[in-house]
């Protein structure tokens, strides 16, 4: 009876209402919605975390804090073949390594050609880094000692040179004029937490490459090691393992600085993941602002409805209304403005996570927890917001009210 | 002789506003039998608004003895008087008090609402109210939709949809044309005369207190005169 007289209360003033629930649904929406938004990007860093490989390693030349000239990412070729079948050999806590290196190069396929990043690797590159093929086969270490003229693509190097429906497998490519057979096709592997197309690569056996692409200069060198650790627990060990046999090999003396780097990828990721957080607690600190605001905007204009309706308040009482029925027709009041616009938030917030994920082509995940949170959390704040101006009602003397002009 | 339905003992009611002293009512004693029907006169300030208000159970005295039917009104709380006023007593005002942009119908139902009745019930008495007023065929127009005679019968209609022991009109011709008047008070006879309701009615037109039985005159918080007036409503109504 109560719910009835409070209904009928609002649509009595359903442009009032309607503008007060609003404040609400902007609220719901927006904490949905930043909720969604926070919770991909979250997902997509842990995706991409997945993607580099766990347990890995990163060695790189040059060092990132060396006195005088600083170098960072491959300044200098100080990294060699045999520095990497070291490691493969004399560091207990490393599992698997390769290396690599690559320059960009012009990928010509019939008429169609391609500029993209080629790379000379072992044929323990698709295990070290946890990617598949998902067509044909990696290149074997036979074809690396063999130099055999046999490439693997990139799904990027796929979609630019060959048609769609069009089968790369043992097709001709010309890279850098030299005839390569393609033997597979990498699985998709998307971009890195830089934003780099790792899809768009040309993978072939290091020798290969060495030898008919890349024209290096210094023989046996190369751009980066990658080391897989036997497991979590072995990653600093294998990082220290790593860095004393190079020392070791490279001469480098007590206190002088080394002249490469060796890189967790999990703990750079550990960062971003953490970094994604805070943007997340961020967004939903904001967002949280605008349904108290929506809150606010509730209790404002019940109080104006129990000062306008003072004598409607009296004339309940005269006809024979108890103080709680009072109460609870306001608190009912409030509770069905928030509930409905918390509804209608949810409509909102969810809708707009998908468009953004469709028109910016950022990550979203709703999560029924947001959802359902924000839905009780809108219902509380009616309750929260509604109970002070509903008191207020409810303790008028039915003589004033009545009397009120 | 039927029992007394009101029976006031020495009432006072007294306000105090900052340092003001006000005494509104100054030891009235004065009972009321079921099924009379009463006019209460005095000029404003005089105490009677503040008797309908107790007699009402709207309001608390501050001391003395105010008996309804079986209950003290003394003693009774917010709570205990809004369950007298919801099964007990009918209120018509001066401007009308219906509650605006809301149906005839519902603003009928609304006392039967708080006294838990049913919907189903709520609707057929409430429709049965309304014919008894001569409404019947206005149950959805709005109070803004209807004169200012018709409001005031919407008014008693409410008044008597849960059927109360008192009807209570304070000043219920105030804001009415002669006419209108003239039917409103029409209708309170016949309903008296039907149902035996007892009837009291504030006013300060002699006109209307002719329509009613006995006459109690409030000054100065106190009464000062009570006649039966039999022979002046036979006359009336002749």
């Amino acid at each position: 009876m109560t719910l009835r007289a409070a209904l009928r209360a609002l649509r009595r003033n359903k442009m009032r209402s309607g503008l007060t629930t609003l404040g609400i649904v902007i609220g719901v929406a927006a904490v949905i919605a930043m909720v969604s938004i926070g919770r991909g990007a979250n997902v997509a860093v842990q995706q991409q975390i997945a993607s580099l490989g766990t347990n890995l390693l990163m060695v790189i030349p040059g060092a990132t804090t060396s006195g005088g000239a600083r170098s960072g990412w491959g300044g200098v070729s100080t990294l060699t073949v045999r520095d990497g079948e070291a490691i493969r050999s004399d560091v207990p806590a490393a599992e698997d390594v390769t290396w690599f290196k690559r320059a960009i190069a012009q990928v010509v396929y019939g008429d169609t050609n391609w500029s993209t990043s080629v790379q000379g690797t072992t044929a323990s590159y698709s295990t070290v880094r946890q990617w598949p093929v998902a067509k044909g086969s990696f290149f074997t270490q036979r074809d690396d000692t063999t130099a055999n003229r046999v490439a693997v693509l990139g799904q990027t190097v796929v979609d630019n040179l060959f048609g769609p429906g069009e089968d790369p497998i043992d097709a001709t490519i010309r890279v850098k004029d030299v005839p390569f057979r393609v033997i597979g096709v990498l699985a998709r592997k998307g971009q890195t937490t830089w934003g780099q197309d790792q899809d768009d690569v040309v993978v072939m056996p290091f020798g290969t490459a060495e030898r008919r692409v890349l024209g290096t200069e210094i023989l046996g060198s190369v751009d980066m090691i990658w080391v897989t650790a036997a497991s979590q627990h072995d990653i600093a060990a294998a990082a220290e393992q790593v860095t004393l046999l190079l020392r070791d090999r490279h001469r480098i003396q007590p206190g002088q600085d080394d002249d490469f780097t060796v890189r967790d990828l999990n703990e750079m990721a550990q960062a971003s993941v953490s970094a994604s957080q805070v943007m997340t607690r961020l967004l939903l600190a904001v967002a949280s602002i605008s349904l108290l605001v929506g809150g606010i905007g509730i209790m404002n204009i019940l109080l104006v409805s129990v000062t306008e309706r003072t004598r409607e308040i009296g004339i309940r009482m005269a006809v024979g209304a108890k103080s709680r029925h009072i109460l609870l027709q306001f608190l009912v009041e409030a509770i069905t403005l928030s509930f409905v616009g918390g509804l209608g938030g949810v409509l909102l917030g969810v809708s707009t996570a998908r468009l953004v994920s469709t028109l910016a082509g950022w990550p979203t995940l709703i999560s029924p927890g947001a959802v359902l949170g924000s839905l009780l959390f809108s219902g509380a704040v009616g309750v929260f917001f509604g109970f002070y101006p509903a008191r207020k009602a409810a303790r008028l003397d039915p003589i004033a009210a009545l009397r009120y002009e | 002789m039927p029992a007394p339905l009101v029976e006031a003992r020495d009432l006072w009611k007294v306000y105090e506003l900052g340092d003001m002293r006000v005494e509104a009512l100054r030891g009235v004693t004065l009972s009321i039998d079921a099924g009379e029907a009463v006019a209460v006169m005095g000029a404003s300030g005089s105490g009677k608004s503040t008797f309908m208000n107790l007699l009402g159970c709207l309001d608390q005295p501050t001391r003395g003895s105010l008996r309804f039917a079986e209950h003290e009104i003394l003693e009774a709380s917010a709570d205990e008087r809004a369950e007298i006023r919801s099964r007990e007593i009918g209120f018509v005002f001066q401007s009308f008090n219906l509650i605006p942009r809301t149906s005839a119908i519902e603003n009928v139902e609304l006392p039967l609402v708080y006294a838990g009745v049913s919907a189903v019930e709520q609707e057929s008495r409430a429709r049965e109210a309304l014919r008894a007023v001569g409404l019947a065929g206005r149950e959805h127009h709005t109070p803004s939709q209807l004169s200012g005679g018709q409001q005031q019968r919407v008014a008693i209609a409410r008044a008597l949809v849960n059927r109360p022991r008192l009807l209570l009109a304070d000043e219920p011709t105030g804001n009415l044309d002669t006419r209108s008047s003239q039917e409103i008070m029409e209708i309170f006879q016949r309903l008296q005369r039907e149902s035996g309701i007892t009837l009291v009615v504030v006013t300060h037109e002699r006109d209307i207190a002719t329509y009613l039985d006995r006459v109690i005159t409030f000054r100065d918080g106190e009464v000062i005169s009570d006649l039966r007036q039999t022979a002046v409503r036979v006359e009336a109504s002749a």
